[in-house]
C-alpha cells in the first residue's frame, strides 16, 4: 500500500536546490494543492528569476518563465487570456520585492485573479547570497559585510503588511516551513490562496519565510532555528487580510 | 472594397487590429500614440472577449503581452520612443521565448526624454534588435493612413508564422494626421500553436515557454536555428515600392513620412528633368537589401532621407556594398525636411540644377 507519493503536479525531474533548502517543501505543497483541487490541467504558472527559475522544470503543468520581477504581470496576461485558467507565480525576496515591487503592488491593486507563492527567506540566493528588500537589520550578507545598516540602507519590506493596505487584495497571509505544524498551516494556506481563484475572488498572496542554509552559511538544522529566532519576530506569521473573512 | 472612412492613423490601426481578431491590448498613456490606447478603451469592452488594460508602466504592459502570447492568442500593445525603450527588455524575451506580438511604435523624437514631434530616430532601435541578446524584429514602416491599417493585418501575419514580434514603426505624423482609409481585413494565416499554453487537461506533456538555457551548447543551437528563420524572412519577406526608377540615375531612400515629403521633391525634379526616383522601404527588417543593390549597378548617387541624425543610411551603404556614394538629406529633433531641402539634395546629387 502506498501511503506516500509524489504529487501528480511535480515532474520526475531532480530539484536543483541545496541540501536543506526549503523550497522543495513548498513545491511540494504547491503541487499538492493543485492535485487536490484538481485543477493541474487547467494551470499555468509563472517561473521568476532567481532559485525559482527552473521551476518550469518541476511543475507538471504549462509554464511560462517571466523577466526578473515581471512574473504578477505575466500572471496578468495569461489569467486575461482565459480566466478558467488557474495561474499562480512562484517568486523569491528579490523578485517580488526589489525588482518587482510596481508589477507586486499593482496587480494586487487590480485585484487580479492570480495566486502569488512568495517565498522570503531574507536574502539573493541564485546569485551568491548578497542583500534583500527582506534581509533584517544587523545581517551580514555579500553586499552588506557589515551587517545591514538601516541608517544607510533602509529598513527591511514587510510585504504582507504593506499590501494589506491594498484594497484590491484578497487574501495575505504569512506561514513558515520550518516545523511539522508550520507545514501544515502553510498548506492550508497556499490551498486557500488556490481556492479563492477558483471561486473567483481575486489577488491572493501568501508569503512562506524559508532558509538559505548556502548563503546563511548554517548547517540545514541551524538555518531553521535561525528563522525561528531572527525571521518570526521581525516577520510574524498570521493572516493580514482575508475580505470574504471580514465581510462574514 | 470597404468604403472609405475619415480616420486618424492611431484610431485606424487600432480598429484594424480589432478587425484582426486582436481581443488582448496592453498599453500605458504617452504621447504621440495615446489615441490607440484610448480607442482601444472605448472599443474593447464593446468587444466579446475584448480586454482593454492600462498598465502600471509599460514594462508591465509588454509582460502582460508576453503573457497573452504564452497562450497563442493575438496581442497587442502600443507605445512612443521612451516608452518602447522600456518594453525593449520584454521584446527581447519574446524574441527569447519565439512569441508572436504586434507592438506599435508612433516614433518622437530623442534621446531621452526628447520631445513629442514626428521623428524617425528610433531606426537603429527597431531594427538592430532594440534589447539584448541575439534577435530580430519584423519591423513594418507605413507611409499612410491606409497603410497603417495593411501592416496590423501583415504584422500579425508575420509574427505569427515566423514566431516572433512584429513592430509597426511609425510616428507623430502618421498616428496623428488624418486620411481617407478603406477598413478592409487583410488576411492573417492560421499557423500551428500546439506550443501555446492552454492547460494540459491532464492529456499531453507540459508545454513550456522560456528564454533561458544554461547550457551554452543548447542556446547556440536555438540562436542559429532562429537565425535560419531570419534568413529565410530575408530572403522572401522583404517589402518595398518603387518610384520612377526605370531610368533613374539618382535614387532616393526613404521610408514613412520621409517617403511622401520625397515623393513631391521628385516630382519636382523631374518636371525639370533630373532622372530620380524612390525606393520606399516597407520592411524596415528585412531590410530590402537586394533592390537597393541591383539598384546601385544602374544610378549614380543614392540619396538618403530620414529624421534622424543618418541611421538607415548605415544599411543602404551596407546593400550597396558602398559602391555608390550615399548623401544624407535630414532633419532631427521632431523637425520635419521639407520638399525644399530634398530638393536641394537632388541638386547636390546631380551636380546642379538641369
Amino acid at each position: 500500500m502506498v501511503v506516500f507519493e509524489k504529487p501528480n503536479a511535480l515532474t520526475e525531474n531532480t530539484l536543483h536546490y541545496c541540501p536543506g533548502c526549503t523550497h522543495g517543501i513548498i513545491h511540494r505543497l504547491v503541487a499538492e494543492a493543485l492535485d487536490e483541487l484538481g485543477v493541474t490541467g487547467r494551470t499555468i504558472g509563472v517561473a521568476s528569476v532567481g532559485c525559482s527559475v527552473f521551476t518550469y522544470n518541476y511543475f507538471n503543468c504549462d509554464m511560462v518563465q517571466a523577466a526578473h520581477g515581471r512574473a504578477p504581470a505575466v500572471a496578468t496576461g495569461v489569467k486575461r487570456s482565459d480566466k478558467n485558467n488557474i495561474v499562480f507565480t512562484y517568486q523569491g525576496d528579490g523578485d517580488l520585492a526589489a525588482i518587482g515591487t510596481a508589477e507586486t503592488v499593482h496587480s494586487a491593486a487590480r485585484g487580479e485573479n492570480i495566486t502569488v507563492i512568495f517565498v522570503n527567506n531574507a536574502i539573493y540566493g541564485m546569485t551568491g547570497g548578497q542583500m534583500a528588500p527582506t534581509t533584517l537589520p544587523g545581517q551580514k550578507t555579500q553586499t552588506s559585510p557589515y551587517g545591514r545598516d538601516v541608517e544607510a540602507v533602509g529598513y527591511p519590506v514587510k510585504v504582507c503588511e504593506m499590501l494589506s493596505q491594498v484594497d484590491g487584495a484578497t487574501y495575505l497571509e504569512r506561514v513558515a516551513v520550518n516545523n511539522v505544524a508550520n507545514v501544515k498551516k502553510a498548506k492550508a494556506a497556499i490551498k486557500k490562496a488556490f481556492q479563492n481563484q477558483i471561486e473567483g475572488k481575486g489577488f491572493s498572496l501568501v508569503e512562506v519565510l524559508s532558509t538559505c542554509p548556502t548563503n546563511w552559511g548554517l548547517a540545514p538544522d541551524k538555518a531553521l532555528s535561525w528563522l525561528e529566532e531572527n525571521m518570526l519576530p521581525y516577520y510574524p506569521l498570521g493572516v493580514y487580510k482575508d475580505k470574504y473573512a471580514e465581510e462574514k | 472594397m470597404a468604403d472609405k472612412v475619415l480616420m486618424k492613423g492611431n484610431e485606424a490601426l487600432a480598429e484594424a487590429a480589432i478587425m484582426a481578431g486582436c481581443k488582448h491590448y496592453f498599453g500605458y498613456p504617452i504621447t504621440p500614440q495615446t489615441e490607440v490606447a484610448a480607442y482601444m478603451a472605448k472599443k474593447m469592452p464593446k468587444t466579446e472577449g475584448g480586454v482593454f488594460l492600462q498598465a502600471e508602466s509599460e514594462i508591465a504592459a509588454i509582460n502582460m503581452v508576453i503573457g497573452v502570447a504564452s497562450t497563442g492568442k493575438r496581442v497587442m500593445t502600443s507605445s512612443s520612443s521612451p516608452g518602447i525603450s522600456l518594453k525593449s527588455e520584454g521584446i527581447s524575451y519574446l524574441a527569447g521565448c519565439d512569441l508572436p506580438a504586434l507592438i506599435i511604435n508612433v516614433q518622437r523624437g530623442g534621446p531621452g526624454l526628447g520631445g513629442i514631434q514626428p521623428s524617425q530616430s528610433d531606426y537603429f532601435q527597431a531594427t538592430k534588435g532594440g534589447g539584448h541578446g541575439d534577435f530580430h524584429l519584423l519591423v513594418l514602416a507605413p507611409n499612410s493612413v491606409q497603410e497603417m491599417v495593411d501592416m496590423v493585418f501583415k504584422g500579425f501575419d508575420l509574427a505569427e508564422k515566423y514566431r516572433m514580434p512584429a513592430m509597426i514603426l511609425s510616428d507623430g505624423t502618421m498616428g496623428q494626421m488624418m486620411e481617407p482609409v478603406s477598413l478592409e481585413k487583410g488576411v492573417i494565416n492560421e499557423y500551428d500553436k500546439s506550443w501555446a499554453l492552454t492547460g494540459t487537461k491532464g492529456e499531453r506533456k507540459p508545454n513550456i515557454v522560456n528564454s533561458l538555457y544554461i547550457s551554452p551548447d543548447e542556446l547556440e543551437k536555438l540562436n542559429f536555428e532562429r537565425y535560419e528563420r531570419y534568413k529565410k524572412i530575408e530572403e522572401t519577406e522583404a517589402m518595398y515600392e518603387e518610384y520612377l526608377m526605370d531610368d533613374a540615375e539618382i535614387c532616393i531612400v526613404a521610408f514613412g513620412v520621409a517617403s511622401r515629403v520625397s515623393k513631391n521633391a521628385i516630382d519636382i525634379a523631374r518636371k525639370e528633368g533630373i532622372k530620380v526616383g524612390m525606393i520606399r522601404p516597407i520592411t524596415l527588417w528585412p531590410f530590402p537589401k537586394k533592390v537597393l543593390n541591383d539598384a546601385a549597378d544602374k544610378v549614380n548617387k543614392f540619396i538618403s532621407v530620414e529624421l534622424s541624425m543618418g541611421q538607415m543610411i548605415e544599411d543602404i551603404e551596407l546593400a550597396i556594398r558602398c559602391k555608390k556614394e550615399v548623401l544624407l538629406c535630414n532633419r532631427t529633433g521632431g523637425m520635419i525636411t521639407t520638399t525644399g531641402d530634398v530638393l536641394d539634395k537632388i541638386y547636390e546629387a546631380n551636380g546642379g540644377k538641369n
